[in-house]
């Protein structure tokens, strides 16, 4: 065997700590557009290998049932100072990935459902999945230009969405509006899980 | 005793080659890394200088131990190579155990109540 000693600098090395925000809502409601109006980078796509556990399966003969299944995200990535990097995730819109998003749900400071005003039943499972998992997460609307702004009350009475959970409109090719969408779910879930009240106190006029 | 393992000549895994081998080829079959959490966002940096011929490590290994010069996370390091994630968490594994590597797992949910981490955030958020 040779030697393995010969590794320098093997000690401490400074890494940022990665922060993950999902990006979720129905097929086609713009999720990599947001992502890639605030990634520095060009989004990325990664596939994960997935094993459904058999839920639901009776295993009769002994035979594997389980079944693999590959998803592609996309994601995008935001650097802030030297101290962290932000990740975000635009998770599978196909319904039946539902499971896939426990692992990527695992340690996320949030999610944003995008809402698409066409197609508003879309996004119903990712609130479902996200109230269950009591994953802070925010409502963004997208809407383009040139369409009809909606009355996000409407929206919110359509949703049944829960009072305290914040619901706005945005641009998705717009990175002015896809950055408030985050600062947004930051705000709330940092009022979430610190229970601060004063937690506006550096919002932006 | 002959050394099987090591045939530097031999690296069929060519550029090309892409779609032939499939991913179970490169962790020899395995699907589970031996330690270490690797989620998607976990961050990983090379921090021991690597060979070309670096004895022992696969071409795929020497490619992801040159690509984490910098840090990376998994999500990166798969898109980068073109490979599935699960594939990648065996490989980083291999070169965690042999000191390649080091390793910053992401926060854990419990770690999320800590306020300076949503102010750092939003400060950069809105410094965009």
């Amino acid at each position: 065997m040779d030697s393995v000693r010969s590794s320098r600098d093997a000690g401490r090395v400074k890494l940022p700590r990665a922060i993950k925000i999902l990006v979720a809502g129905g097929f086609g409601a713009g999720k990599t557009t947001l992502v890639g109006a605030v990634s520095e980078i060009t989004p990325l796509r990664t596939e994960e290998t997935l094993t459904d556990r058999g839920i639901g399966v009776d295993d009769l003969s002994g035979v594997e049932t389980k079944q693999t299944t590959t998803v592609a995200m996309d994601f995008g990535r935001i650097t802030i100072g030297d101290d962290y990097r932000l990740y975000l995730f635009g998770t599978p819109g196909q319904e039946r990935f539902w499971f896939l998003w426990d692992e990527l749900a695992l340690g996320a400071m949030g999610a944003v459902v995008l809402a698409d005003t066409r197609r508003l039943a879309d996004c119903f499972p990712s609130l479902d999945y996200f109230e269950r998992r009591e994953t802070p997460f925010i409502v963004a609307v997208n809407c383009f230009d040139g369409a009809r702004r909606y009355d996000l009350d409407e929206v919110r009475l359509g949703l049944t969405l829960h009072p305290d959970i914040p619901i706005v409109l945005c641009d998705a090719r717009e990175r002015d509006s896809s950055k408030e969408v985050l600062i947004t779910l930051v705000e709330h879930a940092m009022k979430v899980r610190l229970g601060m009240a004063a937690y506006r106190g550096t919002t932006t006029p | 005793m002959s050394r099987f393992e090591e045939h530097p000549d031999t690296q069929w895994v060519g550029e090309d080659a892409g779609p032939i081998v499939r991913p179970y080829v490169l962790t020899r079959g395995r699907t589970e890394p031996t330690s270490g959490r690797f989620d998607l966002i976990t961050l990983a940096v090379t921090v021991r200088s690597v060979s070309p011929q670096e004895p022992g490590l696969d071409p795929e290994c020497l490619a992801i131990a040159r690509y984490c010069h910098q840090p990376q996370s998994v999500a990166e390091i798969a898109a980068h190579m073109n490979l599935p994630a699960g594939t990648i968490r065996v490989l980083l594994s291999d070169l965690l155990d042999q000191g390649f590597i080091a390793l910053q797992e992401p926060h854990s949910e419990t770690d999320m109540h800590d306020e300076r981490l949503y102010r750092a955030v939003l400060d950069g958020l809105r410094a965009l």
